[in-house]
C-alpha cells in the first residue's frame, strides 16, 4: 500500500519538514527532526533502490495525473542510485551537524539552517527523480535558493560576498536551462522525458533543437561546476558552514552531474549528443584541463576547505571524462566516481569539520602539529585523502581503475597515463595537509587542543569505513552503475 | 515580412544581450541584480510569446472548435515569475548583509577588503 507511495513520499516528507522546522524555532528540535526525516528519506531510498532491481522502473503519477498532463516521477537504475547517495551523505552529515553547526553559527539562526536543509534536500531528491523537464528547473531553482541561503550563514563574511557570486552565476546557469526547455518544448509539445527522448528524433535536425541542446549543456554544466564553469565552486564551499560543506560536496554537483547524464543519454539519445553535436570532443579536452588546472591551483591553496574545493572541480572533471568516453564502460566509471566521490569529500569535509571544531579554522598554517592531540581525526584525514588519491582498498581506487580500464578499452593509453599523473597531483596536496599535521611542531606549543568529541567523530568515521568498505566490496556500486550504464546506452542486454 | 513578424524574438533576444553584458559589466552588486531580472524577464517574454497564437481564443469552455493560444506556456513562466521574484529578494537580502559587512557594495572594493 504505502510502498507504492514511496517516489512522493521521497520529496515530499523533506518539503514538509522544512516549514516545520521553521515553526519549531528551536536549534535541537529543529536539528532531529530534520535528522529523522532524512534518514527516514534515505530508508525510502534503499526500498526504491531494492524495488527498481527486482522489478525494473517505477513509474508514478504525481496526484494520479496520467504522463503527458501531469507529472511523471520516473525511476530507473540511475536515479534511484543517485537519490540513495543525496539522501544518505544528507543523513550522516545530518548527525554530524549538531555539535558542528551549534558552534559555527548563531544560535537564533541556526532553525532557520535546518529549514533551508530540507529544501535544498527536497529539490535534490526532486531533481533526480523526476521524469519531466519543467519540474527539473522548479526543483532546481529550490535546491539553489535554499543553498544560496545556506552558505550566507556561516559568520565569516566572505561567505555573503560567496553565496552572492553563486546566486548570479546559479541564476544564469538556471535561466539557460530555463530558455533550453523553451526551445524543446516548441519544437516537440511535451515537457515529459521520456516523450521527449521519442520525439526529439524526428525533428533532430532542425537548429532550434541544436540550440536547446547547446543551453542545456552550458547551463547544467555551470551547475555542476565543470571547468571553465566552476568559478562559484571554491569560495561556495570554503566558506559555508563545514556540515553545509559536506552536503553540498556529496550532493548538489552530483546531482547535476547526473541532469548532464540524464540529458545527454535519455532525453536527447547518445547518438545526437556525440556523434552529431560531437559533444565528446568539447568536454574531454575541457575535463583534462580541468582535472590538472584545478589540481594544480589545490597545491597552492592555504586554506584546506578551499583546496578541497578545488580538488572537488578537478573530480569532476573525472566524471565528465568517464562520460565523455561514451562506451559503457566510461559511463560505469562516471557513475560509479559520482558515487565514490560524494563519500570521499564528504568524508573529508567533515574531518575539516572536526579540526574546525577544535581549533577555530581551516586554515593549512594553524593545523600545524594537531596530528597527535586529533589522532582519530588526523587518521580520518589520511584514509580519506588517501581515497581521493585512488590508493587500492579504497572507493578512489575502484573508479580511477574503471575509467583507465574505459580508456584502455579505446586504445587511449596517454589517457590513462594522464589520469594517472593526475592523481599524483591529488598526492601532493593531501600530502601537503599530512605533513603540516604531523610531522611539523604546533604553531602555539602551549594551547591545549583535544580529540574531537564522539558525536562528531562517529559520523565522520561512518563516513570513512564506508569509504573502505566500497573499496572493497563493490558488488553493489559497481552493480548498479553498470546496469545504469547499460540502460543510458540504450544496450539493455 | 518574417524578420518584422517576428519582432517579440527579437526584443528577447536583444534584453537578453542587455541582461546579461549588465550582468557582467557592472561591478555594483545591485546593478548585477537589475541585470539577472532584464535577463530573466527576456526569457518570460520567450515564454509567453511561443504560447501565443495571433487570433486565437482563451481555451475556456469553448462552444465550438476555435484556434486559441496554448495556455501552458503561460502556466509554465507563471512558476519561473516566482523563481524570480525569491532569487531578486535573495539577491537583494545578500547585497543589504554584505553592505553591512563591508560597508560597500562595489565588487572591487569588496575584493579589496578581503584580501
Amino acid at each position: 500500500m504505502i510502498s507504492a507511495q514511496l517516489p512522493a513520499l521521497q520529496v515530499v516528507l523533506p518539503l514538509l519538514a522544512g516549514p516545520v522546522c521553521l515553526l519549531l524555532h528551536h536549534p535541537r528540535l529543529s536539528w532531529a527532526l530534520a535528522t529523522a526525516v532524512s534518514w527516514l528519506a534515505f530508508f525510502i531510498s534503499l526500498a526504491l533502490l531494492d524495488q527498481v532491481l527486482s522489478s525494473g522502473t517505477i513509474v508514478y503519477a504525481l496526484g494520479g495525473w496520467a504522463a503527458p498532463w501531469g507529472i511523471e516521477y520516473r525511476v530507473d537504475e540511475i536515479n534511484a542510485f543517485v537519490l540513495l547517495i543525496v539522501s544518505g551523505i544528507s543523513a550522516i552529515t545530518l548527525a554530524f551537524a549538531r555539535n558542528s553547526i551549534e558552534y559555527e553559527i548563531r544560535a537564533e539562526r541556526i532553525h532557520i539552517l535546518y529549514t533551508g536543509w530540507m529544501l535544498c534536500l527536497t529539490g535534490l531528491l526532486g531533481i533526480t527523480i523526476t521524469g519531466d523537464v519543467f519540474n527539473v528547473f522548479v526543483f532546481l531553482e529550490i535546491a539553489s535558493l535554499s543553498s544560496y541561503l545556506l552558505i550566507s550563514l556561516s559568520r565569516d563574511p566572505r561567505s555573503l560576498t560567496a553565496a552572492f557570486r553563486y546566486l548570479v552565476l546559479g541564476t544564469i546557469g538556471a535561466t539557460f536551462i530555463l530558455i533550453g526547455i523553451a526551445l524543446l518544448y516548441v519544437m516537440t509539445g511535451t515537457l515529459n522525458m521520456f516523450d521527449l527522448s521519442q520525439r526529439i528524433a524526428g525533428v533532430s535536425d532542425s537548429r532550434t533543437v541544436k540550440t536547446a541542446f547547446i543551453f542545456l549543456s552550458v547551463g547544467i554544466a555551470l551547475k555542476a561546476a565543470v571547468f571553465p564553469l566552476h568559478l562559484w565552486l571554491p569560495n561556495a564551499y570554503a566558506y559555508a558552514p563545514s556540515a553545509v560543506s559536506a552536503l553540498f560536496a556529496g550532493t548538489a554537483t552530483k546531482v547535476a552531474v547526473y541532469l548532464l547524464f540524464r540529458f545527454f543519454f535519455t532525453v536527447f539519445d547518445p547518438q545526437f549528443s556525440f556523434d552529431v553535436m560531437q559533444l565528446d570532443r568539447l568536454l574531454l579536452p575541457l575535463a583534462l584541463v580541468g582535472v590538472f588546472v584545478a589540481s594544480v591551483t589545490a597545491i597552492f591553496q592555504t586554506d584546506v576547505k578551499r583546496m578541497l574545493g578545488y580538488s572537488s572541480v578537478a573530480q569532476i572533471g573525472y566524471m565528465v571524462i568517464g562520460m565523455s568516453l561514451v562506451s559503457v564502460l566510461g559511463v560505469t566509471a562516471g557513475i560509479l566516481h559520482l558515487f565514490n566521490h560524494a563519500l570521499m569529500k564528504a568524508a573529508l569535509f567533515v574531518v575539516l569539520g572536526c579540526v574546525v571544531f577544535r581549533i577555530g579554522s581551516a586554515r593549512l598554517e594553524d593545523m600545524a602539529g594537531i596530528g597527535r592531540a586529533m589522532p582519530w581525526t588526523a587518521g580520518a584525514f589520511v584514509i580519506g585523502g588517501l581515497s581521493l588519491v585512488g590508493v587500492p582498498l579504497t572507493v578512489g581506487f575502484i573508479s580511477k581503475w574503471y575509467l583507465i580500464l574505459a580508456a584502455l578499452e579505446h586504445g587511449w593509453w596517454w589517457l590513462a597515463a594522464l589520469v594517472l599523473i593526475s592523481s599524483l597531483l591529488a598526492l601532493v596536496y593531501i600530502w601537503r595537509v599530512i605533513e603540516v599535521i604531523y610531522f611539523q611542531p604546533p604553531s602555539d606549543p602551549s594551547r591545549e587542543i583535544a580529540e574531537a568529541p564522539a558525536t562528531l567523530l562517529i559520523p565522520t568515521w561512518l563516513l570513512i569505513v564506508a569509504n573502505v568498505y566500497f573499496g572493497i566490496d563493490t558488488s553493489l556500486t559497481v552493480g548498479v552503475a553498470e546496469r545504469a550504464a547499460r540502460l543510458l546506452m540504450g544496450d539493455a542486454s | 515580412m518574417e524578420i518584422f513578424g517576428l519582432y517579440n524574438y527579437w526584443i528577447v533576444v536583444v534584453l537578453m544581450m542587455i541582461g546579461l553584458y549588465v550582468v557582467v559589466a557592472s561591478g555594483n552588486l545591485i546593478k548585477k541584480i537589475v541585470g539577472l531580472n532584464i535577463f530573466q524577464t527576456s526569457v518570460f517574454i520567450l515564454y509567453i510569446s511561443i504560447g501565443k497564437l495571433r487570433g486565437g481564443t482563451a481555451p475556456i469552455l469553448l462552444e465550438e472548435p476555435a484556434a486559441y493560444s496554448n495556455p501552458l506556456p503561460h502556466v509554465l513562466i507563471l512558476t519561473a515569475i516566482v523563481v524570480g521574484v525569491a532569487t531578486t529578494a535573495l539577491g537583494l537580502a545578500l547585497a543589504v548583509r554584505i553592505y553591512g559587512a563591508y560597508g560597500t557594495i562595489e565588487e572591487e572594493e569588496i575584493e579589496e577588503q578581503e584580501n
